[in-house]
């Protein structure tokens, strides 16, 4: 058998009287993308900076690499690389420059190169003599995680890396993470996004306060929570009544007068359903297609929405 | 990699940022200078203080040149530590001080360049000092020594700041300590109260322990009192510099 890439069990960690971390067991094979997911507070960058040493667990074992996080940071300092939440790069020097400095702190002897290639695929070549006060944010996530790749780390912590970027940069940046698993490194992605976890995990966490609510692949997850579905509102009960009796597996919900139709939100699938009404002569007040987000899997999993839907 | 060449390679992150932004250190060399002007040249003549005036003013005035450039520091650690980059110095296999040692040795780099500056101007304005070789040794060191523990607890300043702006404000009693002092005239010449706190605090000695190396008279009381102010200061910079660095995340 061999040693998970990432191993956790009974992780606690409190700040004064607030409980952030409240036994978190994991585990993540070599060569694969975990992805913790979970909304804002819920303790997912508490976790990445427990595993990268920044700061020490008051409970249980992590081990990265085989190495104990508590006992022996150095070792584990020298396989992980990680990019946090706000791009750690420094602003007075150029791209070049920043790629430069890990180079030279992390002992990589054909630096040039390395650096070369980076910028080459992260297409900041032409950004490249420039001071990163001129960098876009898009710009500067993706330095900061060039900067991270310099010293060739085999397990890779990624905080959020994709809040705040346009659609564009978040394709990219995807792509790369992708990229790197093929290249047999491993992954630790945290994520407020069900999608960008559904992308690229081959294993989500939901974290919720400090503990893990569900574990599994995207796939065993995504048969706990509601699928992609129609939402039609109605004026009266005997519509809703009769437009239930037409769609089955559709449930109502009588309060809100509202059916929701599962679909796939296809074009042909949406006229069908559009058809069916009409030859019923029935019509929606409002119609809305629902795809499944973070609320949907909270309110499945722990039966309330998270803070920031509220 | 060791310690030693990891702070080396910080050390050429902040002479980069200084060619980057160079307003930093040309303030450092400049307001002492000015001071030396002010001080000397324009209101040296009413102080009465025994000796030619800029005799008298030049070892405070070096002094200031110490604490002149500490408010640059102080705002660059922050910086450093607020923008995340400390953070990712952490997590990497880099000697644990490495960071810190280069902001200190650019401080007193800095230091170095601005009391260069003020002894330049001081020997324009008419400077004589007594001192024999031996002497100015004494004083090399004794600005070295204060440049370092003044560094070192100027860094702690910097992490333990919330920002960059409150870094900037938490050395400006260290700028103004000097004029509290014997620096500009005698302790013995100020009101009761700030007179026993003249007296008594570091720069005071410091200040009389240069004053005395300059004129060929080194104050043996002064000098060891003023080495156990600066290496108290060092010391307690130093640990608490480390452990600010351990603790913030």
């Amino acid at each position: 058998m061999t040693t998970p890439a990432i191993a956790v069990s009974g992780l606690r960690k409190a700040f004064g009287d607030k409980v952030v971390l409240d036994g978190i067991d994991l585990e993540v094979p070599a060569g694969t993308i975990f992805s913790l997911l979970g909304p804002n507070g819920a303790g997912k960058t508490t976790t990445v900076n427990v595993l990268s040493t920044l700061i020490t667990a008051d409970g249980g074992t992590a081990g990265v690499a085989g190495h104990d996080v508590a006992a022996d940071p150095k070792a584990v300092r020298a396989t992980i690389g990680v990019t946090g939440q706000f791009a750690a790069v420094d602003e007075l020097l150029t791209g070049r420059e920043n790629l430069q400095l890990m180079a030279d702190l992390n002992g990589v002897p054909d630096g040039k190169r390395v650096i070369a290639d980076l910028l080459m695929r992260f297409e900041l070549t032409e950004a490249a003599a420039k001071s990163v006060t001129t960098y876009s944010g898009g710009m500067r996530r993706k330095l900061d995680l060039a900067m991270t790749l310099v010293g060739n780390p085999r397990i890779i912590f990624l905080d959020e890396p994709t809040t705040g970027l346009d659609p564009r940069s978040r394709r990219t940046m995807w792509s790369i993470i992708r990229e790197l698993v093929a290249d047999g490194v491993t992954i630790f992605l945290t994520t407020q996004y069900l999608e960008e976890a559904d992308q690229l995990a081959d294993r989500i966490a939901v974290l919720d306060h400090g503990r893990l609510v569900a574990q599994g692949t995207p796939a065993e997850l995504k048969r706990q929570i509601p699928g992609t579905h129609v939402r039609l509102r109605f004026t009266t009960a005997a519509e809703l009544d009769a437009a239930a009796s037409l769609f089955p597996g559709s449930t109502p919900d009588a309060d809100a007068l509202e059916l929701r139709v599962p679909s796939d939100a296809g074009t042909k699938s949406l006229r069908a359903l559009l058809d069916r009404l009409d030859e019923n002569s029935l019509a929606a007040e409002e119609f809305s297609v629902h795809t499944p987000d973070l609320d949907d899997v909270f309110l499945a999993l722990t039966g309330r929405t998270t803070e920031a839907a509220k | 990699m060791s310690a030693k060449s990891h702070s080396a390679v910080m050390l050429r992150r902040n002479f980069k940022h200084v060619a980057r932004n160079p307003t930093s250190v040309f303030n450092a060399i400049l307001m002492p200078i000015v001071m030396m002007l002010m001080f000397v040249y324009m209101l040296g003549d009413a102080f009465a203080v025994g000796v030619d005036y800029v005799d008298y003013a030049t070892p405070g005035i070096l002094l200031m040149a110490v604490c002149y450039g500490l408010g640059s520091t102080a705002t660059a650690v922050n910086s450093d530590m607020t923008k995340g980059i400390i953070n990712r110095f952490k997590v990497m296999d880099v000697s644990r001080g490495a960071v810190l040692n280069a902001h200190v040795i650019s401080s007193v780099l800095t230091n170095l360049l601005a009391i260069a500056g003020v002894i330049g101007v001081a020997f324009l304005l008419g400077f004589s000092p007594a001192a024999g070789p031996l002497d100015w040794l004494g004083v090399a060191g004794m600005i070295l020594l204060l440049a370092v523990a003044a560094g070192w607890f100027t860094v702690a300043l910097g992490l333990f700041a919330k920002s960059p702006e409150t870094a900037g404000m938490a050395a400006v009693p260290l700028v103004m300590l000097p004029f509290f002092s014997s620096a500009i005239v005698p302790a013995e010449k100020m009101g009761p109260g700030v007179r026993e706190f003249a007296e008594y605090q570091p720069f005071t000695s410091i200040i009389e322990t240069i004053r005395g190396l300059l004129a060929g008279a080194p104050d043996t009381g002064y000098a060891i009192t003023a080495v156990a102010w600066c290496l108290g200061i060092a010391i307690i910079g130093y640990l608490w510099a480390r452990s600010l660095f351990k603790k913030r995340a």
